[in-house]
């Protein structure tokens, strides 16, 4: 075991701190600076040309695809100094880069990859996916947004998608619909990217229980696709949508601790006996296994990224870090306001921290939701990685249009 | 980067592993327990042949000079098989003590036979209820006097390092008019536990004073490994009776409340494997993020052994309940591992007076 770089990682990583260093500063963006959505999406474009003129947008994509042809440790170096400054790198750079140019690489055709992969590795082009629907969540294959060809041409697509991060600041969306409703739900699915500027697109925002509305709802109506847009072969959707999901993992650089700064925060508050809420042996106790739990998702990452760059596909365990993690978030926030007593329901003017972990404890609920549920998860870690039987399903083998 | 063991080590964790489920298979230990053995004297000879016990004594001392990480691959296939054997005593607690803290003299009497398994030696450091790290015994002009209680394995052991007033640590030989040693019923059948009284016993103070924690932060490492092993002995033997068992017309393990309980059962036991990993790596390359990484490797070995221990046991329904099944084993060993070396109040409160600062880690 050797938790060091090796002499080449070490040497990547010194020419990237070297190269951040000069490039990087400019682009941060300071702690508590506000700004609106479409001058942060540009910040973010801007950022993202300067890391592909430096030579290190899609470090792992291979060079004859305009990548960097490097290894998957390296793209993790590079996420590692990168996450040292704060730089706008949301959704809408990171669907591209992590879903956009897989799909498009692995199933798309070369017009389709001369015509998106450099636009999106230089940033010029921002992507949303338009995948789940209100009756498709963990049960994606149930899409019933459909799309019908018109001549040989094109195809009109109607219906609705909703959960599309930043769909109203991005460019292209990568869309899932059903092509085919007389073969079971998985096999009559077609993959598009779609031009969020077509006619008939209507995006809304949704109002969440945070507050905030990071995701919208995305109207498809009457919205015409040309047939150069499909991305693999109509039926192909599904397996174009397992290799989206399946790199939507590992992408994580930081190391932020989000259980450290509760320590400090206990201390702080006054505690139940006299002294601080850091004295509460029960509150010491859930921190600190907290924060060993966090401690050991890293070094669990590290086991996978050792996995993968041998080549090995570490499948379902990956889903552990997300399950994990949502989980902890939930209830290390949660622990974190119920130290705090009711001062935390109502924090005073300039408390950040209080605030921050009340965000953190509402956020934690979309966690354990998003990106695979934590009951789906838990289904993939018991069939994938402990072999147990998969769930007695009703709509196997049965057309989509029979279906309830 | 490679986070992972190296094939030495995958290669020496099977040889451990194919040895013990050979020699140790559960029938083998309920025989142990309806004998009411004392311990598995032939395995550990066996153990001590293959140079299990001296891995991490030095090879001036007999050893094989081998790090943490070794000796935490052994120690996870211990806690997977669950043998009857005093390795954690005599190796993982009393051998390193001598080797950290011992003279030379003291280092040369006893690291070669602790090494070969011809001595066994035992680590007293409880006295009654309450926090194990007690000081009551008292050493003074060569002797040694006080109650250490319960001590794991004390009436096998040749010697005991003894845990004296001050936080020091003393080196006795247990077969002297000085000592008495009462045997107690041990929770756990395959690991009898002793109080041993010392009036003016004959002692030897190991001169490296300061050495307790980093003994405990050591031997903790070397628990959670033991404990990461046990666990996923309870994953597996809970994941292979749910497939087998048929309910209500299909495999016990179709359903989802068992798949998601052994799911997050997993996610315990893969976790807590890394921290031990992490903190194995650290107790040979990183000192000073010992206290740390072995605190949270506790933290999370417990967690996911205590799950594993219990919900293996539910799992198997009434059958769980027989001395007949296999679950006992776990269920038992788990609440003694629990408590052994701290229970987690303490190494809580170690993990939060420990925090590492950004600059140790980047380091």
């Amino acid at each position: 075991m050797d938790f060091n770089d090796t002499p080449q990682e070490a040497a990547f990583r010194t020419e990237v701190r070297a190269w951040l260093a000069t490039h990087a500063p400019a682009h941060v963006i300071p702690a508590g600076e506000m700004m609106d959505d479409s001058e942060e999406v540009q910040r973010g474009k801007a950022w993202q040309r300067c890391v592909y003129d430096g030579g290190y947008a899609g470090i792992t994509l291979p060079i004859e695809l305009g990548g960097r042809g490097g290894s998957v440790i390296e793209a993790v170096v590079f996420a590692e100094e990168e996450s040292k400054y704060l730089l706008p790198k949301g959704p809408y750079i990171g669907i591209g880069l992590s879903m956009a140019i897989a799909v498009i690489a692995k199933h798309g055709n070369e017009a389709q990859r001369d015509k998106f992969i450099e636009a999106t590795l230089k940033g010029d082009l921002t992507w949303c996916q338009l995948f789940s629907e209100p009756s498709a969540g963990s049960d994606l294959a149930n899409v019933r947004t459909k799309a019908v060809q018109d001549g040989n041409t094109s195809w009109i697509v109607n219906g609705q998608k909703v959960w599309s991060s930043w769909a109203h600041r991005s460019d292209w969306g990568i869309l899932v619909v059903r092509t085919d409703p007389t073969v079971p739900k998985h096999k009559g699915m077609t993959f598009f990217v779609v031009d969020m500027k077509s006619p008939g697109v209507d995006i809304r925002p949704i109002r969440q229980i945070s507050g905030a509305s990071d995701f919208n709802e995305t109207f498809l109506t009457d919205v015409r696709i040309p047939d150069e847009n499909r991305i693999g072969e109509p039926g192909d959707g599904w397996a174009c949508c397992m290799t989206v999901l399946m790199g939507e993992r590992l992408a994580s650089g930081s190391h932020k601790s989000m259980v450290a700064p509760l320590f400090d925060y206990a201390a702080a508050t006054p505690g139940t006996n006299g002294g601080t809420a850091l004295d509460s042996g029960s509150t010491r106790l859930a921190l600190a296994q907290a924060y060993a739990e966090e401690q050991a998702s890293r070094w669990f990452e590290a086991r996978l990224r050792t996995m993968v760059s041998r080549g090995e596909n570490p499948g379902a365990l990956a889903g552990m870090v997300k399950l994990a993690y949502a989980t902890r978030l939930q209830k290390a926030s949660g622990l974190a306001l119920e130290l705090r007593g009711l001062d935390a329901m109502a924090p005073a003017h300039g408390d950040a921290q209080t605030r921050d972990i009340q965000y953190d404890y509402i956020w934690s609920t979309a966690m354990r939701i998003a990106g695979g549920a934590d009951e789906v998860l838990k289904n993939q870690i018991a069939e994938r990685v402990l072999g147990m039987p998969g769930d007695v399903r009703m709509d196997k083998n049965v057309p989509f249009q029979d279906l309830k | 980067m490679n986070f992972d063991l190296s094939d030495e080590q995958k290669m020496l964790g099977e040889q451990a592993r194919g040895l013990l489920s050979e020699r140790s298979p559960y029938d083998h230990l309920r025989g142990l327990i309806d004998a009411k053995a004392e311990w598995d004297e032939p395995l550990w000879r066996e153990l001590g042949d293959m140079g299990f016990l001296g891995a991490m004594v030095p090879e001036e001392y007999g050893g094989l000079s081998m790090g943490a990480l070794d000796l935490g691959v052994i120690a996870q296939e211990l806690g997977r098989n669950n043998a009857a054997v005093p390795f954690f005593s005599s190796i993982v607690l009393c051998a390193e003590a001598i080797r950290l803290a011992g003279n030379d003299a003291q280092k040369a009497q006893w690291l070669p036979k602790l090494a070969s398994g011809e001595a066994v030696g035992c680590f007293a450091y409880a006295e009654g209820p309450g926090p194990v790290f007690a000081t009551g015994a008292t050493f003074a002009d060569g002797r040694l006097s006080g109650m250490k209680s319960p001590v794991a394995d004390g009436g096998i052991a040749n010697i005991a390092v003894v845990l004296v007033q001050g936080g020091a640590l003393a080196l006795v030989e247990l077969d002297q008019p000085g000592v008495t040693r009462t045997k107690f019923d041990s929770f756990d059948q395959l690991r009898a536990h002793y109080r041993i009284d010392f009036a003016d016993a004959v002692a030897e103070m190991m001169p490296g004073e300061s050495l307790l924690e980093q003994l405990i932060d050591r031997a903790a490492v070397q628990a959670a490994f033991e404990s990461v092993g046990a666990a996923e002995a309870c994953l597996n033997m809970a994941r292979d009776y749910a497939m087998d068992r048929q309910m209500f017309g299909r495999p016990l393990a179709s359903y989802q409340a068992i798949k998601h309980k052994l799911a997050d059962l997993a996610v315990a036991v893969e976790l807590a494997r890394s921290n031990a990993f992490y903190a194995g790596w650290a107790s040979q390359e990183a000192p000073a993020l010992l206290p740390s990484a072995a605190a949270s490797a506790r933290l999370s070995a417990l967690a996911a052994f205590e799950m594993g221990a219990r919900e293996n046991l539910q799992v198997h329904g009434g059958v769980g309940y027989t001395q007949e099944a296999n679950c006992h084993f776990y269920y038992r060993r788990e609440r003694l591992n629990a408590v052994a070396l701290g229970n987690r109040d303490y190494w809580a409160d170690r993990l939060i007076k420990n925090l590492p600062t950004e600059q140790a880690e980047a380091a």
